[in-house]
């Protein structure tokens, strides 16, 4: 027991404090007791006041001075809301809590419904500068969609898989067919085709039809297993039940309820993500008209 | 028949390194080898396992070479050297027993005492006789031998199967690949880890169409991990293996097996047995010898002189059995005890200057400079509790410890430092500040004693702030030199315990309390080990005990409406039973151990009087008796109003608690109504961690929605520190369990720790920088670059070793644990028991 090689990081018999880490318990909207809904309040109520205190001539728009500075409040916030991608993948070891950037995020990205659409005083049109504006709105709206489905999805999500990995569901699956692999192997032609079709043209996923539709009775083990029930209960009409048709049946409807599992787990983590793909990359497309509507109306205006 | 001059007894590093050298010395001796091959320990290595040679700054004194490398490398070395130097070796030789054939020797008497199934224990004595020795092997034949060393490491021998037929050719022991085996119909017996991996080894690919049994005496498997046991019954589920639990094997035949079930007798087609009952330690054949061990702690080794000799006068023990069980100390102890064996008794050992750099900043004292062994004299004979070593033990003891001098004013630990090293006073006089707030109230301790136990035993931070009264000359005894003295010299754990007891007492009850004030009450104390789940106080029984949590902790719970709800959970270093002692009405709640925990009860009756001489004392008990009694009144108060509540109160707490929660001092949750699976805290884990995650977000249990996934606990006592050859595993500054660079990659944490967070793995290469992954998509990007990538980036990834890889609480990052900064929705926590386990767990439920 002699290690006599110098340790990493001795003890020293200081107290040495351990680094301040967020402990409490809640959720990234209620995030400080919800500071950042209050901070996007107030400033979407100080925009609005402020819309409706003054009265510039000609009219609202966003060469006002107040358009001005709402413009520079909102194109500042769009750069930042969209730095979450970056912050999200660099990790680093100084403090800061992705928690608090979510929570934050979503309130300041909710009051630029009000800043930017203020900043256009209402003179939407087919150019630029509204296709800035309404790509910005489809961020938004695909935001408040994507928190609707973090507010639901994940007690669904944890629900359906119990302790279960994906990893060992899909090994479950893995294992059910080759016990049914076995299993086939004394059987007749026809049904070890039947048998076949579950491992073959089964697809755990399904094609986009029937992952938008959650409709798999078209699926090579639903068809198996409708086919095979079928020749059991004509089997047993008979009075020549056939156990190792029995045995098949088992194993597909085992099948059948893994598959289900399965499927429930991977549409749940799809949805979860799938939000994201319109959100990021419309924000991208509105990083790009952000800049042409910024470049145009310095060169145009 | 010739007699040698040495008879050397296993051929691992030890054995064989001492054959080599007595063959180079040209001294008649044979190498006696239980198995066909060399270094049996060694040689069942993995394949292609990479072998280190810690510690680095420790020469070899070997005749054999010894580098880092391959298994394969390492034995193809020893193979060809051992030839080379015409080493007597004989192969299947187990030898059976060692008896001196000489005239006894006076007043030499061995008492060998067994403890039997029931608890009682037997003493047999036996009369040792001089040498020279009489070897038996298993065969029958004898070799006599005038100096026997022993070296037959720790592994012991396999439990055999005792039924009839258990010797035939097709029961074996060991299972090296299990790929080998086609077609057959195969019993694994046992139900430990080691059982169920080789027959889900067995069964895990159809395609060899092997019919695998698993045979276990009990109904459950409570000896093998949580992981194996749910592999196995899915193993059962999936139909790929059978499981007979409660049942025995009562005869095997060729190609059938008897066994004995619940239901009567069964015979089944067996082509294949493979037994894996655990194994026998060797310390029976080794205690038959004469070797006297130095207590009866399961971790004890054989009592030995400096010169490594036993007991038994002539024969040696070194290696993994004399306790030192790097492959490096090994073979120079091999080479150290031919040297002494042949007269060389002015040989200093290898680790000569490490201990001299030890001792080189301490003052030289009258007279000059002290040598080591002075030095080592110095520290046993003025430290109490080291006084019953040996001059052999204080080596090893002095290679885990450190010994510093400090100057009077001197800080040498600081209230809720994280430390579980004991102190040992040569010289001086310390003085502890009892009193958080002033500092200048101190208690002085003083030299021949120590300080810094509480630490050990409860594995919690320092209570008090203790620094250098005078100058001081201090011995600083890591946990496991103490765990292992404890175990080696039973004076030493009687003293540790008695001043624990002393002193906690005085620490948690403060009050002004004097030592003197106790001696009624410890007197009367007892130190008593609680299973976990087994209760100390039960709620309506009389009795006025008063508990204090020595190690371990405790949950608290009440029935309410004739369900157990849980009230409150006490950690370590706190007291219970108090009521009982001020009110004596019968116990209102239920006190029950979290974790296997030591507790020392204190008698009421001596308790009471010194309540009466000590009003604070009394006062303070008071207050802390009203804290609890409203606490519970105020759970009691909900759980008329909000019964659903308080039950799914009660059922976290509980869950929690199964999970391991109790001994743990940090532990990762992830509330899945919040987890949106995105797998950021794991990305994150890799990304401050040489891009290895050592968190598996998705494995582990779930209660209600709260999920403990598989990531270190940073227990109290660390499982996994147990058994880990170069003691690469500590806890560090801030608390954290953490493993350090000498690792030398064998698994045992592994498979030590109960919760299965530590995986073995390689360091993966770097990856490129993160921004050519945004823009063009260079690398793997966030998260734990796969093998596959790894291997590709760097050709030198398939030869690396792997290591063990844990989580260290990110220790030294600034912003805490990567993977709660980490979590965008803040599902991930990372929290203390004690801050989770509380009343504002029920809030959190109300919601
Ligand atoms: C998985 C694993 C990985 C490890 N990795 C490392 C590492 O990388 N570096 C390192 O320094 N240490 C490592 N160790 C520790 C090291 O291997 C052992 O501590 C070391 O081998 C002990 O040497 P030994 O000579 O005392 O006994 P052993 O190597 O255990 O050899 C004992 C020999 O005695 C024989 N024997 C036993 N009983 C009898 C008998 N009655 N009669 C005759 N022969 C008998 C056995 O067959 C065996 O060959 C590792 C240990 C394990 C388990
Ligand atoms: C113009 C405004 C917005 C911009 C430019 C923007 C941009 C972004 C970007 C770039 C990401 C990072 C995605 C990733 O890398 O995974 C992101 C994530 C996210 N956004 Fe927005 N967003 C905006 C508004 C909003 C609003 C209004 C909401 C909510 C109502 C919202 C909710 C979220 C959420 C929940 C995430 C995911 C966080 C995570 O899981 O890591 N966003 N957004
Ligand atoms: S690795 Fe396991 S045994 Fe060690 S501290 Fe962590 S949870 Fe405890
Ligand atoms: S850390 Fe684990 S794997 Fe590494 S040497 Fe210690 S016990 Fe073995």
């Amino acid at each position: 027991m002699a290690s006599t090689a110098p340790t990493r990081k001795a003890m020293t018999g200081k107290a040495v404090t351990r680094a301040p880490r967020d402990t409490a318990h809640e959720g990234f909207l209620n995030h400080r007791r919800a500071r950042w809904a209050k901070v996007a309040g107030i400033i979407s109520l100080v925009a609005l006041l402020a819309y409706m205190l003054t009265d510039p001539t000609p009219r609202h728009n966003g060469g006002t001075w107040l358009g001005y500075t709402l413009g520079s409040i909102g194109a500042g916030m769009i750069v930042w809301l969209s730095l979450l991608g970056v912050r999200k993948r660099v990790i680093g070891a100084r403090p800061f809590s992705l928690k608090g950037w979510t929570s934050a995020h979503v309130y300041l990205g909710l009051s630029l419904i009000v800043i930017g659409t203020l900043h256009t005083g209402f003179q939407l049109g087919w150019n630029v500068h509204t296709l800035a504006w309404a790509l910005m709105m489809i961020v938004i709206l695909s935001g408040l969609w994507g928190i609707s489905l973090y507010a639901t999805v994940p007690e669904r999500l944890s629900a359906n898989r119990g302790e279960v990995t994906q990893q060992q569901m899909l090994e479950a699956i893995r294992t059910l067919d080759r016990q049914m692999d076995l299993a086939a192997q004394p059987l007749g032609a026809d049904d070890a085709a039947l048998v076949r079709m579950s491992l073959e043209q089964c697809r755990i996923a399904g094609s986009l039809g029937q992952r938008l539709s959650g409709n798999y009775t078209s699926d090579g083990n639903a068809l198996a297993l409708a086919a095979i029930s079928e020749k059991v209960m004509a089997g047993m009409r008979s009075g020549r039940s056939d156990e190792r048709l029995q045995q098949i049946q088992f194993l597909l409807e085992r099948k059948e309820a893994a598959l289900a599992q399965t499927r429930r787990h991977i549409r749940m983590k799809a949805q979860l993500e799938l939000w994201l793909y319109i959100h990021v990359p419309v924000t991208v497309a509105l990083l790009a008209a952000l800049f042409a509507h910024i470049i145009s109306v310095f060169l145009y205006w | 028949m010739t007699a040698y001059r040495i008879a050397i007894v296993g051929s691992g590093p030890a054995g064989l390194s001492a054959a080599a050298h007595a063959a180079r010395l040209g001294l008649s001796h044979v190498l006696l080898e239980k198995t066909d091959h060399l270094s049996d320990t060694i040689y069942k290595y993995q394949k292609g396992k990479h072998v280190m040679a810690t510690p680095s700054q420790l020469i070899l004194r070997s005749p054999l070479d010894f580098d880092a490398g391959k298994r394969e490398v390492v034995l193809g070395t020893w193979n060809d050297q051992t030839a080379a130097a015409k080493v007597n070796v004989k192969y299947k030789a187990e030898v059976k027993a060692i008896v001196g054939t000489g005239a006894p020797i006076e007043g030499s008497v061995m008492k060998i005492v067994s403890r039997k199934r029931d608890g009682s224990t037997e003493t047999k004595e036996i009369q040792r006789l001089a040498p020279p020795y009489r070897l038996t092997l298993a065969g029958g034949e004898e070799i006599i031998a005038d100096t026997v060393i022993l070296a037959i490491g720790t592994q012991g021998n396999p439990n055999l199967m005792a039924c009839p037929g258990g010797n035939l050719p097709h029961v074996q022991y060991q299972l090296d690949d299990p790929t080998e085996y086609t077609d057959e119909h195969i019993f694994v017996i046992g139900g430990g880890d080691a059982g169920i991996e080789n027959a889900l080894g067995l069964c895990a690919d159809p395609a060899q169409h092997n019919t695998v049994t698993l045979v276990n005496r009990s109904a459950d498997f409570a000896n093998a991990k949580d992981a194996n046991v749910k592999a196995l019954f899915a193993a059962r589920d999936a139909g790929r293996i059978s499981i007979m639990t409660e049942t025995t094997t009562k005869e095997i035949e060729p190609g059938f097996i008897t066994l004995d079930t619940r239901d009567g007798e069964v015979r089944a087609r067996c082509d294949r047995i493979i037994a894996r009952m655990g194994s026998a330690p060797p310390r029976g054949f080794v205690e038959g010898c004469g070797v006297e061990f130095a207590s009866n702690d399961r971790l004890a080794f054989p009592k030995l002189s400096a010169t490594f000799e036993s007991t038994a006068p002539g024969i040696y023990v070194v290696g993994a059995l004399a306790g030192y069980p790097l492959i490096k100390h090994c073979m120079n102890q091999g080479h150290d005890v031919v040297e002494f064996i042949n007269g060389n008794l002015d040989l200093k050992p290898a680790d000569e200057p490490i201990l001299e750099a030890k001792f080189a900043a301490l003052p030289k004292g009258p007279g000059g400079g002290r040598s080591v062994a002075d030095w080592l004299e110095y520290l046993r004979t003025r430290v109490s509790i080291l006084t019953g070593m040996s001059a052999l033990q204080m080596r090893e003891f002095m290679l885990d410890s450190s010994v510093k001098l400090y100057r009077a004013g001197d800080v040498i630990f600081e209230r809720n430092a994280p430390g579980s090293s004991l102190f040992g006073i040569a010289d001086g006089q310390v003085l502890v500040e009892v009193n958080p707030s002033d500092p200048s109230i101190t208690v002085p301790i003083n030299a021949g004693t120590i300080f810094g136990e509480v630490g050990l035993i409860s594995g919690r931070r320092r209570g008090a702030t203790v620094r250098a009264g005078a100058d001081c000359i201090l011995v600083e005894i890591s946990r496991n030199a103490a765990l292992k003295l404890m175990s080696q010299v039973p004076s030493a754990a009687r003293e540790i315990t008695r001043i624990t007891t002393e002193r906690s007492l005085l620490q948690i009850f403060k009050s002004g309390l004097a030592p003197a004030d106790l001696v009624d009450v410890i007197a009367a104390a007892k130190v008593e080990t609680v299973r976990a789940g087994q209760a100390i106080i039960r709620e309506g029984e009389q009795g006025d005990d008063i508990f204090i949590i020595r190690s371990g902790s405790m949950v608290v719970e009440k029935s309410i409406g004739g369900k157990p709800v849980f009230l409150n959970y006490v950690p370590a270093g706190s007291f219970v039973g108090e009521m009982g002692v001020i009110d004596g009405g019968p116990r209102t709640a239920t006190v029950r151990a979290a974790v296997k925990s030591d507790v020392i009860r204190l008698a009421g009756e001596p308790f009471r009087a010194l309540l009466a001489a000590q009003p604070q004392l009394l006062d303070k008990l008071r207050g802390e008796m009203a804290n609890r009694t409203r606490l519970n009144n105020f759970i009691e108060s909900k759980k008329d109003s909000f019964s659903s509540v308080v039950d799914m109160y009660t059922g976290v707490a509980n869950f929690l608690v199964e999970q391991g929660v109790g001994e743990a001092t940090d532990v990762l949750l992830i509330d899945e109504k919040l987890c949106v699976g995105c797998d950021n805290c794991e990305k994150a884990c890799a990304d401050t961690h040489d891009g290895l995650s050592r968190l598996d977000r998705e494995a582990g249990r779930t209660y209600a929605h709260l999920h403990v996934p598989t990531s270190c606990r940073h227990c109290e006592h660390p499982h996994c520190m147990a058994d880990c050859p170069p003691n690469a595993i500590h806890r560090g500054p801030t608390g954290e369990v953490y493993i350090d660079d000498t690792c030398i990659g064998c698994g045992n944490c592994q498979r030590n720790c109960p919760y299965g967070v530590i995986r073995m793995d390689k360091v993966p290469p770097k990856k490129p920088w993160l921004l050519s992954w945004f823009l063009f998509g260079s690398g793997p990007g966030p998260g734990e670059p796969s093998h596959k990538w790894a291997k590709k980036a760097d050709p030198a990834y398939a030869e690396k070793a792997k290591k063990a890889i844990k989580c260290d609480m990110c220790s030294g990052q600034e912003g805490g644990p990567a993977c709660v900064r980490a979590c965008p929705t803040g599902a991930a926590i990372r929290v203390s028991p004690e801050q989770f386990l509380s009343v504002a767990l029920m809030a959190r439920e109300g919601k």
